[in-house]
């Protein structure tokens, strides 16, 4: 299946794959790099964010309002956990938080199945973005094209939030020093509480934009968790370009290798991870000594 | 050598309990009303498996072992409604349970069924600790369960290691009761080989003859063996592989597979994918406009497959299946199974829960015949092929591979317009007898092994 049509309709698709990624990627990079915790329930929180959206949707039949009601649900969603549970274990070692986190997905996980079933749900793309387009080389689903638009949006508003804010400015400095800003009279586990929100906002809007592509079911996460996991080491933990980066890594290879042997394309992703962490441990764009 | 002597002095011990229990088994079928059959044979036969301790009380267990989680959940699910209505019916002993297995009263042999569910996520490791959990713990009589191949040639072994019956779930592989069979291990559902043999015929004639096909295919026997069956028979009809795109269980973006199919250059498209897989699969293919230029068919229907995709996409397309709930209009036992479905879970049932249904209904109808509930005699039961009357139509298991001989149904998607009821997704086109259509049990090399 090697020819040049082919190859070009796939370097695309791995792009939008590689969106997605790296946007899930980066909520679990922006709290980790923060607040030190990893979140294994970022995985859940991504499928919360499908169903929250899917909910809406049926009452509405609106788009924009189900993108809207699953982001918003998980960040309220994030800054309940980070407040309720998290903040409990800063000072606690690092295989406390995995445990804690692993179980509240798995809490998450069980009560969607409990309320909405095993059967997947699903919802159309919005009217603008119904059906194909012909991009010359190839055809291709307009909704998955729209996809690489509005995450790359979602993806300059982080960027914004994290770079060019004065939130932003403080969640920096917070992370290299957060005693320093809590001594200058900035509520430290306040940002810490924002960026939990922030980041699991990222999963919740991936989730519902997610949706129209793959139909929804409980446990969604799980995969995309571990996929998201090796964008993050790709990229480098705890960056936030780093995690586009790996994103967009992942997605290339992932279609690229279907196209020689699609029996491979995993085996292939977790080969490159292997190698990155053999040459660059910190990851591509990681930082020395902050992973 | 030290193998040679151990084999040899097995052999002893082997042979004088067949002795025993053939004696035994003879005098208790032959002589004595069937209360005084138990005592009598466990005085005469050492203990095997969870026999006698499984079922001297007042009620036996049996242990359910399905994915409730996972791709493969949804007809998980259903197959634990068709268990929960079986045995319900059977400890009742109502009529329909009657209908297929005519000698039972309440319960099996006079005793009370009681079961426990585990999920095993489709995965053969789990699947297998369930299996020992019911068998140590609850001294499960009987173990049943699968939605995957891999899970239920995994639940197969367990179940001949522990010498206890084991009713296979959901597969489609050839293996499962091919070369991965076992004394212990029984069927209800066909080879992946017999759906093929089935459906393209039907295909041939009316998709036509020497299409180039793209084989959407799952990474594990069941699909290895259902894709070589396709390509197999479509042979006959001068159908030629485009390409066959494999990919791992629990895929939830088929893009980069479904380009390699647009640039195929296929006319049809035999999506062998399962579950979740399938339903993903198949809208993606929607969405990436494949379906406007190919032709679905789809060789091992899932369940809720049309529910799930719309009928919308269904329409026009073949499938292979096990069962549709519209049989009814033909069978009267299919009608009595629907409207207790119905009446109990609000939908019609799928042919997951369906072939709960009939393996339980099977089962006690092997035990009533076998008047015991020591294993070889109720593995002898079911081996002596006796004819049983099913939602299906006539159907019987075969002794030398423990496969049921079973029609296959073929049916096509409706139009959304042709429909009577929202559940009315296909048209059943042709009902395959399984005599004549199935392969013979030494074609993948089954060897069914020991009894004790």
């Amino acid at each position: 299946m090697l020819s040049l049509p082919n190859f070009a309709a796939q370097a695309f698709n791995g792009l939008v794959l590689g969106a997605l990624l790296a946007l899930i990627a980066s909520g679990l990079t922006i709290i980790y790099g923060t607040l030190g915790v990893l979140n294994l329930a970022h995985g859940a929180m991504f499928m919360v964010g499908g169903y929250a959206g899917v909910v809406a949707y049926q009452y509405t039949g609106s788009y924009l309002v189900a993108v809207a009601a699953g982001s918003l649900f998980v960040m309220a969603l994030g800054l309940l956990m980070e407040r309720v549970v998290i903040r409990h274990f800063y000072d606690r070692p690092p295989e406390d938080q995995i445990l804690v986190t692993f179980g509240l997905g798995i809490v998450y996980v069980e009560l969607v199945r409990l309320t909405f079933g095993s059967l997947s749900q699903s919802m159309p793309p919005p009217s603008w973005a119904a059906g194909i387009t012909s991009l010359g080389f190839m055809i291709y689903p307009t909704y998955r094209l729209a996809v690489v638009g509005i995450v790359a949006v979602a993806l300059l508003a982080l960027y914004l939030v994290l770079y060019r804010s004065r939130l932003g400015m403080i969640v920096r400095a917070g992370i290299e020093d957060a005693v320093m800003v809590d001594s200058l009279g900035i509520d430290v586990y306040r940002v810490f509480m924002i960026v939990f929100g922030i980041g699991a906002m990222a999963a919740g809007f991936a989730g519902i934009v997610n949706v129209p592509i793959a139909p929804i079911t409980p446990d969604v996460g799980e995969s995309i968790l571990v996929e998201t996991f090796v964008v993050v080491v790709i990229g480098g933990v705890g960056s936030f370009p780093g995690a586009v980066l790996g994103g967009l890594i992942a997605g290339e290879i992932l279609s690229l290798t279907s196209m020689v042997d699609p029996a491979y394309s995993q085996v292939m992703l977790f080969l490159v991870m292997t190698f990155v962490l053999v040459v660059r441990p910190r990851g591509l764009l990681g930082e020395q000594g902050r992973a | 050598m030290a193998i040679g002597k151990f084999g040899a002095r097995d052999a002893g011990p082997v042979s004088r309990r067949t002795l025993l229990r053939a004696g035994a088994g003879l005098a208790g079928g032959a002589l004595l009303p069937s209360g005084l059959i138990l005592p009598a044979l466990a005085e005469d036969q050492p203990a095997l498996g969870t026999w006698p301790d499984g079922s001297s009380g007042s009620s036996v267990f049996v242990g359910i072992s399905v994915p409730r989680t996972g791709t493969y959940a949804a007809a998980g699910e259903d197959l634990i409604k068709g268990y929960e209505l079986a045995i319900e019916h059977l400890n009742a002993g109502s009529e329909i349970m009657t209908k297929i297995s005519p000698n039972i009263k309440k319960g099996v042999l006079g005793k009370e069924v009681k079961y426990g569910i585990a999920d095993s996520e489709a995965k053969p490791n789990t699947a297998v600790q369930n299996l020992t959990k019911f068998i140590s713990d609850n001294k499960a009589i009987m173990v049943t369960g699968s939605v995957s191949s891999a899970e239920a040639v995994a639940d197969n072994k367990t179940a001949d290691r522990e010498k206890v019956i084991y009713l296979v779930g959901i597969s489609g592989s050839n293996d499962t009761t091919g070369k991965d069979c076992v004394r212990y291990s029984f069927r209800e559902c066909f080879y992946g080989q017999t759906a093929a043999k089935a459906i393209m015929p039907v295909l041939i004639k009316n998709l036509g003859k020497n299409k180039k096909v793209a084989y959407l295919t799952p990474d594990y026997t069941y699909g290895h063996t259902v894709q070589k069956s396709m390509e197999e028979f479509g042979n006959e009809g001068g159908w030629t592989k485009a390409t066959d795109q494999v990919s791992p269980l629990g895929t939830t973006d088929f893009s980069s597979y479904l380009l390699n199919v647009a640039n195929s250059g296929a006319d049809v498209v035999v999506n062998i994918n399962f579950g979740r897989d399938a339903v993903l699969s198949i809208k993606q293919a929607k969405q990436f406009g494949i379906l406007d230029k190919m032709t679905l068919v789809v060789p091992y229907n899932t369940p809720f497959l049309a529910k799930e995709v719309g009928a919308d996409t269904m329409q026009g397309v073949f499938a292979a299946t096990d069962y549709w709930w519209t049989l009814e209009d033909t069978n009267p036992i299919a009608k009595m199974f629907n409207d207790a479905f119905r009446a109990k879970y609000q939908y019609s049932p799928e042919w997951s829960a369906n072939l709960a249904y009939a393996q339980i209904a099977m089962w006690a109808d092997a035990l009533e015949r076998a008047k015991s509930f020591y294993p070889p005699d109720v593995i002898k039961a079911y081996e002596a092929g006796a004819k049983v009357q099913s939602t299906v139509g006539e159907v019987f298991f075969r002794g030398a591979d423990h496969q049921l001989v079973r029609p296959v149904v073929i049916e096509r998607g409706k139009k959304p317009a042709d429909m009577k009821t929202p559940e009315d997704f296909y048209d059943i086109v042709e009902v395959v007898p399984g005599e004549g259509l199935m392969q013979s049990p030494t074609e993948f090399g089954c060897k069914l092994g020991s009894y004790t």
